[in-house]
Formats: C-alpha cells, sequence, structure tokens
C-alpha cells in the first residue's frame, strides 16, 4: 500500500508540469467544440442564454436554413474569391522575395529582411487605420499617385469587386513576412554541394532555379501552401476592420458571416451551424492537399 | 546562392534594385503613417499632400493621452502582456513535460493538444464566449486573459525543443537531489534560452495587438486595449486622419523598435525548430 502511494507520488511531477497548460486548453478549445456542436443544433439566441428552458433542438434546420441564405452564399463565393487570387498570390510574392534575400548576407540583404517581415506583426487595427487612409478616395495617397499619371479616382473600398480586390492587395502585403522567413530557412538548409554539383554540369542560374531550388523547397511550398489556405479560408480581419463586410455584402467572408451572426444578432445556434460548415470545408480542402501531395510524390 | 565566382556584378545589382524597390513599396504605409503623424489637422487634408510635414508638430500624439483615454487603454494592454508571460510559462513547463517525461497517456494527450491546433478560431470563439458568460467573466480582465493562455502551438514547438536537450544531464541534477522544479528553472530555462527568446517575442507581439477578444469581452471602455481604443478613435474621428495616424504609430513603432533588436532570433527560431 505504502509501495503504491510512494510511486504516485513519485510519479507526480510531470502531470504538475502539463496541467496548467492542458487544463486550459480543455476549457477553452476542446470543450467549446463539444459545445458548438450541440449547440449547432438549437435555435440557442439571448432568449435561451437568459433562460434555458427558450432552447429548443430543431435538428439541421440551421444547416438547412444557411444553404437557402443569400447573404452566406455570397460569403462563400467572396471566400472563394478571396481564396483563388490571394493565395497564389502570397506563395509567388512570398517565394520571389526569399530567393532574393538569399542570394547575399551583407547587412543590406538583413536590413530587408526585416523591412520584409513588419507589415506582418503589424496590429490589424493600426493597419486598417493606416490603409483606410491611403484608400480613401479624396485625400488618399493612392489615388493622388493614380491622378498624378491622369487615371481617374478609384472607388478603392467602395465598390464590391474593387473593394475585394483591395482587401486582398492589403492582406498579401501583411501576409508575405512569415512564409518568407519559412521559404528563407528552407533555402538556407539546402547544401551548398549541390549547386557545385550543377555547375560542373554546366547547369546557368535558370536551370538551377529549377531543377534545384525549387525542387529542393518542396516540402517547405507544401507547408505554406497548407497553412496560407487555411488562413485565407477563414479570412476575416481584413474585411472586419476595413469594410464591415460591404459595400452590398461585396466583401464578407463566410468567418466574418460567423461573427456578425453570433456577435452582432446573438444568433448563437446559427452561428455555430455556420462555423461548423467552414470547419468541414477545411477539412475537407486540406485532406485534398495531402492526396494530391501523395500522388505527387510517388510519380 | 552559388558559389561567389559565379556572382556577375549585372547580376548583384539587379538583385539589389528589385530588393529595394520592394522594400520601398512595402513599407510606404509605415513612412505615410509616421509622416502623417507629425502634421496639423488641416496638413493632412491638403491637396496635393506634403511628403514631409511642412509644419512639425507632437499635437497628435498630446491628444491621444490627453483628451483620449490611451493612457488607460495603455496600461491594460500591458497587463495582458504580463499575463500572457504566465501563459508562456504554462506552455514551457507543458513542453518539458511532454518532452522529458515518460507517463501515462502521454502520447495521447498530446495529440489532443495538437489537435486543438486545427480547429478554426470562429468555431470556439461562440462557446467561449458562452462559457464566460456562465462563469460570469464577461466585461472582466480575466475573461479576457484566460482564453488565451494556452497556446497549442508553443507546447509543440517549446517539446520540439527540449527532446534535443541531452536526459543525462536532468538525471545527474536528480541524483545530486535537485527537485524538478529547481532542474526546469535552474537547469532547464538556461539551456532553452534561444526558444523562450523566440516564443517571448512571439508571446509580446500576440498580447500587444490583442484585439477581437478585449472588443468582445469588454463593454466597459476601462478595459479596452490599444487596438480596441485605436478602433473606436477611427470610428469618432473619421476625417481626423493626423490624429489617427498618432495612435497607429504609437502602437506599431513599439513593436517595430523590438523586432528590430530581437529579429535574427526569430528566424534562427524557425530553422531550430525544423520548420523547414
Amino acid at each position: 500500500m505504502n509501495d503504491v502511494f510512494r510511486r504516485t507520488l513519485r510519479n507526480r511531477h510531470p502531470y504538475m508540469f502539463i496541467a496548467p497548460a492542458v487544463i486550459l486548453l480543455t476549457i477553452f478549445s476542446i470543450i467549446p467544440i463539444l459545445i458548438a456542436f450541440v449547440i449547432s443544433f438549437t435555435n440557442l439566441d439571448l432568449k435561451g442564454l437568459a433562460d434555458w428552458s427558450n432552447i429548443e433542438f430543431i435538428g439541421l434546420e440551421n444547416y438547412k436554413e444557411l444553404l437557402s441564405d443569400d447573404v452566406f452564399v455570397t460569403s462563400l463565393l467572396n471566400t472563394g474569391f478571396y481564396v483563388v487570387i490571394g493565395v497564389p498570390l502570397v506563395i509567388i510574392c512570398s517565394l520571389s522575395i526569399a530567393l532574393l534575400l538569399n542570394y547575399g548576407t551583407s547587412m543590406l540583404f538583413k536590413i530587408f529582411r526585416s523591412v520584409y517581415y513588419m507589415p506582418s506583426i503589424t496590429n490589424i487595427i493600426a493597419v486598417a487605420v493606416i490603409w483606410g487612409y491611403l484608400y480613401n478616395t479624396e485625400y488618399g495617397l493612392f489615388n493622388y499617385l493614380l491622378s498624378l499619371m491622369s487615371i481617374e479616382n478609384i472607388p478603392w473600398l467602395e465598390e464590391p469587386t474593387i473593394a475585394k480586390i483591395s482587401l486582398i492587395i492589403l492582406a498579401v502585403w501583411k501576409g508575405i513576412g512569415i512564409n518568407m522567413i519559412i521559404f528563407l530557412a528552407a533555402l538556407q538548409g539546402i547544401p551548398r554541394s549541390y549547386y557545385e554539383a550543377a555547375e560542373m554540369d554546366g547547369a546557368n542560374r535558370v536551370q538551377m532555379l529549377f531543377n534545384v531550388t525549387l525542387p529542393l523547397l518542396r516540402y517547405a511550398t507544401f507547408f505554406v501552401t497548407v497553412t496560407t489556405l487555411i488562413g485565407w479560408m477563414q479570412f476575416f480581419e481584413e474585411p472586419f476592420v476595413m469594410t464591415d463586410g460591404g459595400p452590398l455584402d461585396g466583401t464578407i467572408s463566410i468567418a466574418l458571416f460567423i461573427y456578425k451572426e453570433g456577435f452582432q444578432y446573438s444568433e448563437f445556434g446559427y452561428a455555430a451551424a455556420g462555423s461548423f460548415v467552414l470547419f468541414m470545408l477545411i477539412i475537407v480542402v486540406t485532406l485534398v492537399q495531402f492526396k494530391l501531395r501523395k500522388s505527387d510524390v510517388e510519380h | 546562392m552559388a558559389t561567389a565566382a559565379k556572382k556577375s556584378t549585372f547580376e548583384k545589382t539587379l538583385v539589389t534594385i528589385l530588393l529595394v524597390v520592394g522594400g520601398i513599396v512595402v513599407s510606404i504605409p509605415f513612412f505615410w503613417m509616421v509622416s502623417s503623424s507629425f502634421k496639423p489637422e488641416s496638413e493632412v487634408l491638403q491637396i496635393p499632400p506634403t511628403i514631409f510635414p511642412e509644419n512639425p508638430t507632437l499635437a497628435n500624439y498630446v491628444e491621444l493621452f490627453q483628451s483620449l483615454n490611451f493612457a488607460v487603454y495603455l496600461r491594460n494592454t500591458l497587463i495582458i502582456v504580463v499575463f500572457s508571460f504566465l501563459g508562456l510559462l504554462f506552455n514551457a513547463m507543458a513542453g518539458y513535460g511532454f518532452a522529458k517525461f515518460e507517463f501515462k497517456g502521454r502520447e495521447k494527450i498530446f495529440y489532443l493538444v495538437l489537435a486543438t491546433m486545427m480547429i478554426p478560431g470562429q468555431v470556439t470563439m461562440i462557446p467561449v464566449y458562452l462559457l464566460l458568460n456562465e462563469m460570469g467573466l464577461t466585461n472582466t480582465m480575466a475573461g479576457i486573459i484566460l482564453p488565451g493562455l494556452a497556446v497549442a502551438f508553443s507546447i509543440f514547438l517549446f517539446r520540439q525543443f527540449m527532446t534535443t536537450i541531452p536526459t543525462d544531464l536532468i538525471e545527474a541534477a536528480r541524483l545530486d537531489g535537485a527537485g524538478e522544479f529547481y532542474i526546469f528553472f535552474r537547469l532547464i530555462m538556461p539551456v532553452a534560452k534561444p526558444i523562450f527568446a523566440v516564443q517571448g517575442i512571439l508571446t509580446f507581439i500576440a498580447a500587444w495587438n490583442s484585439f477581437l477578444w478585449p472588443l468582445i469581452i469588454a463593454n466597459d471602455e476601462g478595459l479596452y486595449t490599444l487596438s480596441v481604443g485605436l478602433s473606436l478613435l477611427q470610428g469618432q474621428y473619421a476625417n481626423n486622419f493626423a490624429l489617427q495616424m498618432a495612435g497607429a504609430a504609437f502602437m506599431v513603432v513599439p513593436i517595430i523598435i523590438i523586432f528590430s533588436f530581437f529579429q535574427k532570433f526569430i528566424v534562427e527560431g524557425f530553422t531550430m525548430s525544423g520548420i523547414k
């Protein structure tokens, strides 16, 4: 008996180390996902929150309603637009900048590494404030610069399609930094001998880029693609702070739709159903990517 | 990229020009923010705009603190920063626990931690709000701080780093009679300094920038963070761009300064954590 007690006491340490973080994660990540799943089948709103007896199970009603909700469909299409244009742009830009930065090691390159990383650590509200001013139709810098080339004022945030593109420009500017660092870390891991061998075979710069560098960046590219895609499917902050989804729901994304249903209209059950649709979409897209990668490796 | 001999002057010039031009384009918003923040209110609306302020003034910064509550927002933001470092300690302890101990359920619990990384923020946002509401923690500082303390990705990175610390080192300290927490604070933390540096910077940046959760939880202006205050300012002084730019600069410049001091750790940190 004494022995068992002693052993438990001796083994308590690992649990003491992991307990604070694991308990917090359980309360604020794992239990919430179960709650979200349950309430997505209910009509929980402010009335239900005040008195639990007002909550009713309505089965799949929320999910059915989503599909016939024009705003939700618009948010799906907008999110598709963001992903299809934004993700390739971010990847191409961050990879190109990483390749340029990897070219040299002088102070200049180190300084520019910081310059390109800066937007990604900039507070989103500060970003909204600055870009709101830059995009301003009358007083903004962008329209002033365009007017120098005698181009008419562009309604950066006032026309649905242009507004979507404006948000993408902003998000690409903000999204380059972190991916560039990942590419840079991968580039620095490529052994010099590979390039020397290619050089001896008489390969020129372009051939080296396509036959040595890019194939060796396969894992980094995959990692960046998966994380960027997941991030852009949850596109939220930019439309939230810049346009609040407008004009005419032209920039509303799925994530913003969920936020608005939940915190502006207090339709908690409906919003939870929306969040599960988003979750499923993310899982499907991620699985497809892993599938594609597998078949890619086989070839 | 390749051997130095092959790099022609032309190529080097081209790369440098591309980098500089791109860098200038990327920095325009920052430059415009700082420049406009020193302009008087009338000058920011001038067309054509002035590149550098003609009558530089500090009035916008003074107004942030005198007529607006930026001192309160700053205090709240700093409270969040301090507690986020407590969270960082929890994450480091958990990372150490998963890396250096054998115990029942280790794999399963660790996979559960990893699984939480895949849950989109939008899914947990509403239930966490409902939970805090039931606990009576909405509109309190505790409600703002608690949900963000434990970060699965941070636990993962700490674990990755700490697995590389030799177990013999820990065993030797145990034989000398050192307690487990003594070992963690006096032996492991100094050895794991690089990962603490990276995580420390990232934690600081995240806490300093925290916006959405304080916005959801805080109804009281007394609980607003700098970000929430700045978005309030943007709504109330929609056409006073000079004041808005001063608020933005006040948020952004400290981060840029801290980052430029520690940026080499961040790049090394990514290489170190094995995300290549």
